[in-house]
């Protein structure tokens, strides 16, 4: 059996469009303050190995964690990046954890989006130099090409994605954290301009800047030290293909595979039985839809249907994004998926206010890394 | 093992395979730009400059005053309690004489970065910058200098408001 | 401990060129391969893969460890890759360890790859954007800078000459002939040619540097039940150590790398050691520059502060010393493709310890050796110590 690892603080600043305000060091010290208020824990003394997330080309500065260990906390101590998606950087820190030689360990992701001038020409570096970026082609086609099979596959149609857009940006209404709530109708989506048929401005997360930092304990400290421990239950995390040439274009492969190892480990046979919600990545209207099938959250091709029913509403029998996703709360880059496990904790304590589900035990987080990757990974929560 | 292996992967190619075109290759050009916002730190310092003096920030806790400004302190962990001017001369901690640009071409005149700890702060707490008006030879780890600072019409809130420091009769 | 043990069971590398001819992909893959074969594995007996990878402007691809994943055999595997800038070749494979000892995993492939060659004209521009943004940048810095004023520092302090340090990059690179995968092994250089080189940014000469480089390496990690039926010679990870300093570098004394003490105390703590001049018998230290070989000994505690050049001087550290430091050739050497060559040297005490060294096999049976790396803007150490036995 595994060390039972809980997360037993959790801190958050920005969340906004633009945050001119502060900067990235100043965003990250707000989340991190919080956290440690909320854990009950000195970063100085307590916490005994820090994890941040980071790309190079989304913060403008080559091996970005030498900027971090000030703001965290963190000079002099264990710290490293992970460049990954923050469930990837959640995950490693709970690996260390697990391996019995760190009881106290914080992982940080952040976004500091509003400050990328160029954001879709850097989305475009990560396509492979030889294949595919001689092409010249905006890396949103390849969201196009995937949601177009999608559709086709399956049978979802444009208006049930778009009421995707409109149920998230509803729900972000009564998260005081989301950046883009609004009451939408289906058309203002379909009738929004096209990026890549079938894909049209709407049906994509708005970003956002945030920093969100966490403190997880191994189960004597966790007690020791917080009276609403949220215990992790299962994680799992996975990449498919690369290239674009090669990769399974109806299939999200990466969830299917991340979701089952979470599940194992968790012991859970049935999702949509065992779960009582889920917080999945939105990055796209249809990547939600997607991801929902690929987790076996419901049937293949029935994700649309069940939106259209509003299963997945706050009220509904299976809420998915209560707070809003990312298509409500702004994409926070690599820190998305923190922002997906922040909501799962709030959940599970009982403290999401306005937006807060009854009777939940159990939640899901699932993030996917975007454009133009394969990569995801699932954690699962319980009060 | 690597006593066993005769042959390892991995083949190497000459400049001239690249120039000659024998190999075949794409290039790109990424275009990648930020606005990287200054912050509450390090904007009150850049406004300073414009100013012509050097801020520093002071922690009660561990009683050092540090620079550049920041809004914590990194080791007490907590928020920095006062804003502390600094002089504008300080001491050479450390120096190069750098005959290259960053894609090794060399410089026609050497350019000499230094470490200079500021007056006005802690031991030991400096900046990055450049010296000038001196002879590279001259150049001596403990040395005193002094910021020469561009006309304050030209002074835009960047470090570059300080043109560099050069040493102090 | 009540740790759960982690061996390395195999290794491999690519040799290490100034271009390559293989994409980075191609090269992580040769590596991967290697390392399998070498202990009979297929990727179907691996778990997870780990990858280390520095900076993506190398490689000029953007999430380039995504870019990276299939060639280091993790198509429909987890998958992360860790970054620590220079540190990163020996973070991976603590990265690794964390993965198996966790107990979630039997067996962890570890990957580390470069391809600073894609970074056209120089891979220093890759550099360019380490320094502040604000405070730093606009002066137009590039990374000598930063070696030249931490050389300088310590040069000063202890009142060393050009001459005491050129002495590491003798002996290194005077090893590296030995090494089949080498880019720079010389026989024949001398302390003049060094003294006698271009000099970049005063006091850091053309030959105190190592070479920009293409290459990769990977080693195999598995359990302590799997790691004993794949191999009768497992060399175990006994201890690791990692830290990060603040990033206010002109905050810091540049003389002394404290955080390589502490990753250095941390990694003797988890292995037991209580004097590692006498329990290290094979050192390799990162050597990117000559002078951090030194810098790295004294933050190792493997020579006392401001002793390691003597300890040079006096033979200590050949290959045939009392304490082998860089038997491999290390990156003065054998070349620097950075995460690659960090991973390189902790190939090299896996090579060392198992006897399989050939030309380069230090002598009295080494038991356990240690292998270092460093990185970001002067700040980051990480440290894995290897024993056999035990």
């Amino acid at each position: 059996m595994p060390r039972e690892v809980a997360i037993i603080g959790v801190g958050y600043s920005g969340f906004r469009a633009l945050t001119p305000e502060v900067s990235y060091k100043e965003l990250m010290y707000e989340a991190a303050v919080k956290a440690y208020e909320d854990a009950g824990v000195d970063p100085r003394r307590d916490i005994e190995s820090f994890v941040t997330v980071a790309e190079d080309f989304t913060e403008g500065t080559s091996i970005f964690d030498e900027y971090v260990p000030d703001q965290l906390g963190a000079v002099l101590k264990p710290v490293h990046t992970i460049s990954g998606e923050g469930l990837h950087g959640f995950i490693a820190a709970y690996l260390q954890i697990l391996t019995g030689a760190m009881d106290i360990v914080a992982v940080e992701a952040h976004s500091k989006a509003s400050n990328i001038l160029t954001p879709d020409e850097i989305m475009a570096f990560a396509m492979d130099p030889v294949y595919n970026r001689p092409l010249q082609v905006n890396p949103h086609f390849i969201a196009g090409l995937e949601m177009n099979r999608y559709l086709c596959e399956t049978g979802t149609t444009r208006e049930q994605c778009a009421l995707v857009v409109a149920k998230n940006k509803h729900n972000a209404l009564y998260n005081p954290l989301a950046a883009y709530g609004a009451n939408i109708a289906i058309e203002d989506v379909l009738q929004s301009e096209i990026v890549s048929y079938p894909l049209s401005r709407l049906d994509m997360s708005p970003r956002a800047d945030g920093a969100i930092v966490m403190v997880l304990a191994a189960r004597e400290r966790a007690e020791e030290l917080s009276d609403i421990p949220i215990w992790i239950r299962g994680v799992g995390w996975c990449n498919d293909s690369f290239s674009l040439e090669n990769r399974d274009w109806m299939n999200a492969i990466y969830a299917a595979k991340a979701g089952e190892t979470a599940y194992r480990m968790a012991g859970i046979r049935t999702p949509w039985q065992e779960l009582d919600f889920a917080e999945i990545d939105d990055t796209f209207s249809y990547k939600e839809l997607q991801h929902m099938e690929a987790l076996r959250l419901c049937r293949p091709g029935e994700a649309g249907m069940l939106t259209e029913d509003g299963a997945t509403e706050i009220g509904g029998d299976f809420p998915v994004n209560p707070s809003g996703g990312s298509l409500g709360m702004g994409h926070l880059l690599d820190a998305s998926g923190l922002a997906r496990l922040l909501e799962v904790v709030l959940q599970l304590r009982g403290e999401a206010g306005q937006h807060q589900l009854p009777d939940v035990e159990a939640g899901l987080a699932f993030a996917w890394r975007g454009l133009p990757t394969t990569s995801g990974a699932a954690v699962i929560l319980c009060n | 093992m690597t006593a066993k292996i005769k042959e390892f992967p991995g083949v190497g190619l000459r400049e001239s395979d690249f120039t000659e075109r024998k190999v075949l290759f794409t290039e790109w050009k990424p275009n990648a730009q930020y606005a990287w916002d200054a912050g509450i730190a390090i904007g009150r310092y850049l406004a300073e400059l414009k100013e012509g003096r050097i801020i520093g920030v002071h922690c009660h806790r561990c009683r050092r005053t540090v620079v550049p400004p920041r809004i914590f302190c990194e080791w007490c962990f907590r928020p920095m309690d006062e804003w502390v001017y600094l002089e504008d001369h300080g001491v050479v901690n450390t120096f190069s004489i750098c005959h290259v640009r960053w894609d090794m071409e060399r410089l026609e005149e050497p350019l000499i970065p230094a470490v200079i700890e500021i007056a006005g702060a802690s031991k030991g707490m400096g900046i990055l910058h450049l010296l000038g008006e001196v002879d590279p030879k001259q150049v001596k780890i403990g040395m005193k200098v002094k910021a020469v600072w561009k006309p304050a019409a030209e002074r835009i809130g960047a470090i570059t408001d300080i043109l560099y420091f050069k040493p102090v009769e | 401990m009540g740790l759960r043990k982690v061996a390395v069971v195999g290794a491999g590398m690519t040799k290490f060129v100034r271009r390559a001819q293989e994409t980075g992909r191609e090269l992580a893959y040769e590596a991967a391969k290697m390392a399998l074969d070498s202990c009979e594995l297929t990727l179907d007996d691996v778990d997870a893969v780990a990858l280390g990878t520095a900076p993506d402007a190398f490689d000029a691809v953007h999430m380039k460890g995504e870019y990276l994943s299939d060639g280091a055999g993790a198509w429909r595997k987890p998958f992360m890759r860790s970054y620590v800038g220079g540190g990163t070749g020996v973070f991976a494979p603590i990265q690794g360890w964390y993965h198996v000892a966790s107990g979630l995993f039997d067996v962890c492939l570890v990957v580390c790859e470069e391809k600073m060659s894609s970074c056209q004209p120089h891979p220093q521009g890759a550099f360019l954007t380490i320094f502040d943004h604000t405070t730093e940048r606009p002066l137009g810095p590039n990374l000598l800078w930063i070696f030249a004023l931490e050389m300088n520092r310590y040069m000063q302090t202890y009142g060393l000459q050009k001459k005491d340090i050129a002495l590491v990059s003798v002996k290194n690179k005077r090893n590296a002939a030995d090494h089949p995968c080498a880019l720079l092994g010389d026989p024949n250089i001398t302390v003049e040619d060094v003294l006698n080189s271009e000099v970049l940014a005063w006091p850091v000469q053309r030959l105190d540097v190592s070479p920009v480089t293409d290459g990769a390496v990977a080693v195999v990690l598995a359990a302590e039940n799997v790691a004993k039926r794949i191999t009768d010679k497992p060399v175990w990870i006994k201890g690791v150590g990692w830290s990060l300093d603040t990033a206010y570098w002109t905050n810091r004394d540049l003389y002394y790398p404290k955080y390589v003490e502490y990753a250095a105390r941390m990694a003797y703590e988890m292995a037991g050691i209580r004097e590692p001049r006498k329990e290290i018998h094979v050192v390799e230290p990162y050597d990117p520059f000559d002078y951090k070989e030194l810098h790295h000994l004294e933050g190792l505690l493997l020579a006392d502060k401001g002793e390691a050049p003597r300890l040079t001087a006096e033979g200590v550290t050949a290959r045939t010393g009392n304490m082998p430091v860089c038997p491999s050739g290390g990156l003065l050497g054998v070349g620097n493709p950075i995460a690659a060559a960090g991973l390189m040297k902790v190939a090299e005490i896996f090579w060392q310890l198992r006897g399989e060294a050939g030309k380069r096999q230090v002598p009295g049976k080494p038991i356990t050796g240690l292998a270092q790396a460093w990185g970001d803007l002067m700040q980051v150490g990480t440290v894995i110590i290897l024993g056999i036995g035990g």
